[in-house]
């Protein structure tokens, strides 16, 4: 792995307490990310994909949320830090973008004055020096008419500009790490390529490190130096992109990998679906969450798995390594 | 914008009419007596009965005498009280109008002003004995008869206590033009102020707390703190402002509302002479056609007054704008 | 957590089954709303048992001035009116609260009049004009509502074109206009025949004029529920319209109309005494509690009682009533909002 570590995530877990007991969403996760590096999380919805990344900066937000283990951003423990250290990292050294671009904005103020505003919690710009560098933002985030886009209101704006916008804003203040928030997922396929092709530049020309949480293995392939794939609250694989592509070890991962439409490739006659629901949270197997599902499973199974393998790779399952290609190729066909 | 604002017209012109026709037939229409009589007042002379049919043209078709009335308040604006023989009823309201306007004015900032600061902490503090304490006060509020209320203030400040230091700037009841003396204006209105004030600080400091809340689920408000916003920037800077809108809506309603003549009790009560006193005292003689005058008046007024704040409103806030 | 849109297909769905027992459980773990609700019960017990009262207890007809009349006072006889306090002794004041179980527990009003005996007597006014008026107002703005919603067209044109001007018109204005004709010569139209002092016209006025307030949000919901999937599909399936209407739309309606009940009860209830107050709703010798703050503010400031106690019997049962809809409204439909 990289030699700066840049966030280091140790056995994460995020637990709510509901009526019937406390349910963990996210369920000891641990990964890092080195400088420059762009690590995309993939998973389905109620993976704890969006929780682990909304945890680094304490924006759960829900009173009834427990967060534990540790998170450290630059060797600083973020985990039950006061408030106020916090909030000056959000926005800052740590930028987030989100989902739904339509509703991520204030809809009363203009976006000049909300990329201006966050400028000016973090550095001592002047109104005018901060309304120049909005603007230039906005023209390096490839908005036309920068200017006059500035004065705009969020909803006078298509999508893709408002995304656009969300991103000049996270920048404003050059974050070390930017946490991305399924930002294409709400756009349409075309604008989702720009975007996409905006947040790999980013580490050039802004030298940020990116979560990049998605659904979607194609964005993944496609922007992520490495990827970490989530189910049910735990990470089950992580490895570098080319080598998930390459040799997917767990079950779930070919699941996903047999459900995405190939361009180009071989038409199937139907897409594989991956039988059954994710569990409930309050109602997670003791051993391997997956193995409910998975065509695969064996008495081991009931026993958590660790994550094994070599340092770049790593998957929670327990079928050996001479079976596993047998077992992919009869996965993948099915 | 331009088409926002004719439909809005064409919208008023529309609703005014249907106002006049309303007022016309409770007033002309009724079934059951004789309009002629009611409007005469109480033990008319035959003489007055018979000059009230030949002025309205009782005898002819309805559209007529609605026409003839209509005529009487915005054209000509000669009508005649019957219990006052030969005073003009419509520059009574006019004279009446700047009393109802200083009483309502007043009160609307103060309400407006606490409205938001009880909203804003109770959203805040939501959930907290703050907020519980603040809400069950909004809530006695707007359980208060406002004219017991000020039957109340008057027992405190003209009464038991008027004597002790606490009160005894209090005016006698009654109005003092602000052209006298501001000073008088201000001590003359307050008590009032503050009593009228009361029900619309309750009211709208629900809704503005509601709204709030519901504000605060918005996505913004996470893009907002993700930005490094402190808890009070995002509540004061990015929820509130858009959640003003719901009070704004309201505050077009009521404001109308009340200097039309919603304030009658307050004014009855602390003996101003606005357009609900004269309401009231036309009331007490039953004589009708001040009643008509101040009635039709005030609903022009109200239904004005919301048609240049829906209007301010699109202005007000840009989500509008785009949508229609 | 991270899907783009989420169906919420519990937005608009006919109450589940097991719906008004949830409400219902919900409901009684509300402490506030149920401390609300004995209040009522209490404040209707009380009001209903006023003849009692005024035969057993007050020994008096709350109906009868008693301008000459004594009563035993601390050992002495004493004037109901004595003779005033005023320098000059000009007038009479009538005698004061004795705070004691008994004849004149809240003193006198200005005819001598039994003000406890009143007090609950004119609550029987009150409580039965308010309930009696939220009745007539929310059968009125459901029928309304329903048809408008319902069958959309010209009926809803016609029937929003006369809730606006309705909305639009000062509802208290509205008020004093139709209860100033009114009043002087009641109602007369061939069969239906209401007497000026009759308390069926404060009644039917104020159950009128909040129509609007109700029929509006009820067209609202039934237009929503009306372009509702369950609903489209019902009409698909060939389900006749009044199927719809009493299995589908009603139920919705009804769980509205509840939440809006005490607040509209409340409504009305200020209302009352409004009218009271200005000499054009209860009219003599009956009595509310409007009219007897109304007579109380001569007395109020030699016998401020009179219209102090009236006053909060208003606030507390008004008071009652809101917190009383809040509870419901969270029990039932935390959306619904009354005025929108």
């Amino acid at each position: 792995m990289s030699a700066v570590g840049l966030l280091s995530v140790r056995d994460l877990a995020v637990a709510f307490r509901t009526r019937d007991g406390v349910a963990r969403a996210v369920d000891g996760v641990s990964f890092d990310v080195a400088e420059r590096e762009i690590l995309g999380i993939v998973g389905e919805s109620g993976s704890g994909k969006s929780l682990t990344v909304l945890a680094i900066l304490d924006l759960i937000g829900d009173p009834n949320a427990i967060v534990s283990g540790s998170i450290r951003f630059r060797g600083a423990e973020l985990v039950g830090q006061s408030p106020d250290v916090l909030r000056r990292l959000r926005g800052g050294a740590i930028a987030m973008i989100f989902q739904d671009p339509m509703t991520a904005l204030t809809p009363v103020h203009t976006i000049g004055a909300q990329i201006m505003e966050q400028i000016r919690i973090h550095t001592g710009l002047s109104r005018h020096g901060a309304r120049a560098r909005a603007v230039e933002l906005l023209d390096a985030v490839g908005l036309p008419d920068p200017a006059r886009a500035a004065g705009r209101y969020p909803q006078e704006l298509s999508g893709g500009q408002r995304q656009r916008a969300v991103i000049a804003m996270a920048l404003s203040c050059n974050p070390a790490l930017l946490l991305a928030d399924e930002p294409t997922t709400a756009l349409d396929v075309t604008v989702q390529a720009q975007i996409l092709d905006l947040i790999r530049r980013l580490r050039d020309d802004f030298g940020s490190a990116v979560i990049l949480i998605t659904h979607n293995l194609g964005v993944v392939a496609e922007t992520a130096d490495r990827v970490a794939v989530m189910y049910s609250g735990r990470i089950i694989e992580t490895a570098s992109t080319a080598a998930l592509f390459a040799d997917p070890r767990h079950p779930y991962t070919w699941g996903l990998l047999g459900s995405m439409p190939e361009l180009g490739g071989a038409r199937r006659a139907r897409l594989a679906t991956i039988p059954g629901l994710p569990p409930a949270l309050d109602r997670r197997p003791k051993g391997c969450a997956f193995a409910p599902r998975c065509g695969f499973a064996r008495a081991e199974c009931a026993v958590r798995p660790p994550l094994i393998g070599e340092a770049g790779h790593r998957a929670a399952c327990i079928i050996p390594a001479a079976e596993r290609a047998g077992a992919r190729d009869q996965a993948l066909a099915a | 914008m331009a088409g926002t604002v004719l439909r809005r017209l064409a919208h008023m012109i529309a609703v005014l009419f249907g106002i006049s026709v309303l007022v016309f037939l409770i007033f002309f229409a009724t079934p059951g007596a004789n309009p002629a009589a009611r409007i005469a007042g109480k033990d008319a002379s035959p003489q007055t009965i018979a000059r009230v049919e030949k002025q309205f043209g009782l005898n002819r078709p309805l559209p007529v005498q609605y026409a003839l009335m209509m005529k009487k308040l915005f054209v000509t604006r000669n009508l005649t009280s019957f219990v006052n023989l030969g005073e003009k009823v419509v520059p009574q309201v006019f004279k009446a109008a700047p009393v109802t306007l200083s009483l309502v004015s007043g009160a609307a900032v103060i309400w407006i002003g606490f409205a938001i600061l009880i909203g804003a902490l109770a959203a805040a503090f939501r959930g907290g004995w703050i907020d519980r304490l603040l809400m069950v006060l909004s809530l006695i509020g707007i359980s208060m008869p406002v004219f017991w209320v000020g039957t109340m203030a008057n027992l405190i400040t003209q009464g038991a206590y008027h004597h002790t230091w606490l009160f005894s700037w209090v005016p006698p009841l009654g109005y003092i033009p602000f052209s006298r003396s501001p000073l008088g204006w201000f001590k003359a209105l307050v008590i009032p102020w503050i009593t009228l004030a009361i029900l619309y600080i309750g009211l709208y400091a629900r809704v503005l707390r509601a709204a709030l809340i519901e504000t605060m689920q918005e996505d913004f408000i996470r893009t907002a703190r993700a930005k490094g916003l402190s808890e009070r920037q995002v509540l004061l800077r990015h929820a509130l402002r858009c959640s003003l809108v719901s009070v704004v809506t309201l505050f077009g309603l009521d404001f109308g509302v009340l200097v039309g003549g919603g304030a009658l009790l307050t004014e009855v009560v602390f003996g101003l002479q606005g357009v609900g006193y004269l309401t009231y005292q036309a009331l007490e003689t039953l004589d009708l056609p001040m009643i008509m005058a101040t009635v039709i008046y005030a609903s022009v007024f109200v239904v004005v007054s919301n048609a240049a704040v829906d209007i301010v409103y699109a202005a007000f806030d840009p989500r509008m704008r785009v949508r229609r | 957590m991270s899907q783009a849109t989420e169906l919420r297909i519990d937005d608009i769905a006919p109450p589940a089954p097991g719906y008004w027992a949830t409400a219902m459980r919900k409901l009684r773990r509300d402490g506030a709303a149920m401390t609300a609700l004995t209040t009522l019960i209490v404040i209707i017990l009380l009001c209903a048992a006023a003849p009692l009262y005024a035969r057993d207890i007050a020994h008096t007809n709350p109906f009868e001035s008693n301008l000459s009349g004594t009563v035993l006072r601390h050992g002495k006889m004493v004037e109901v009116l004595g003779a005033a306090h005023n320098p000059l002794r000009l007038g009479v004041e009538p005698i004061g609260p004795s705070w004691k179980l008994g004849p004149y527990m809240l003193g006198a009003d200005g005819q001598g009049r039994d003000v406890a005996a009143r007090m609950l007597y004119g609550g029987r006014n009150s409580l039965l004009v308010s309930f009696a008026a939220a009745v007539i107002c929310l059968v009125l703005a459901a029928l309304t509502g329903i048809l408008a919603g319902f069958f959309g067209g010209w009926t809803d044109r016609a029937i929003s074109w006369l809730l606006d001007a309705l909305w639009a018109f000062p509802v208290f204005l509205l008020a004093i206009s139709l209860s100033v004709v009114l009043i002087a010569h009641g109602i007369d139209i061939g069969p239906i025949r209401l007497d000026a002092s009759s308390l069926a016209l404060p009644i039917t006025i104020i159950g009128v004029i909040y129509v609007p307030y109700v029929a509006r949000p009820v067209r609202g919901l039934v237009l929503g529920l009306r372009q509702s999937e369950y609903v489209l599909a019902a009409i698909g399936i060939g389900a006749p319209s009044w199927r719809i209407l009493w299995f589908d739309i009603l139920p919705n309606v009804i769980s509205s109309l509840v939440v809006f009940a005490p607040l509209i009860v409340a409504l009305d209830m200020l209302t009352e005494a409004a009218l009271s107050f200005l000499s054009i709703g209860v009219q003599p010798p009956a009595a509310s509690w409007g009219t007897i703050i109304h007579n109380g503010e001569s007395l109020i400031y030699t016998r401020p009682i009179v219209a102090i106690a009236p006053g909060l019997a208003i606030v507390i049962t008004v008071l009652a009533l809101n917190i009383l809809g809040d509870g419901l409204r969270d029990a039932l439909d935390p959306r619904a909002k009354l005025r929108n």
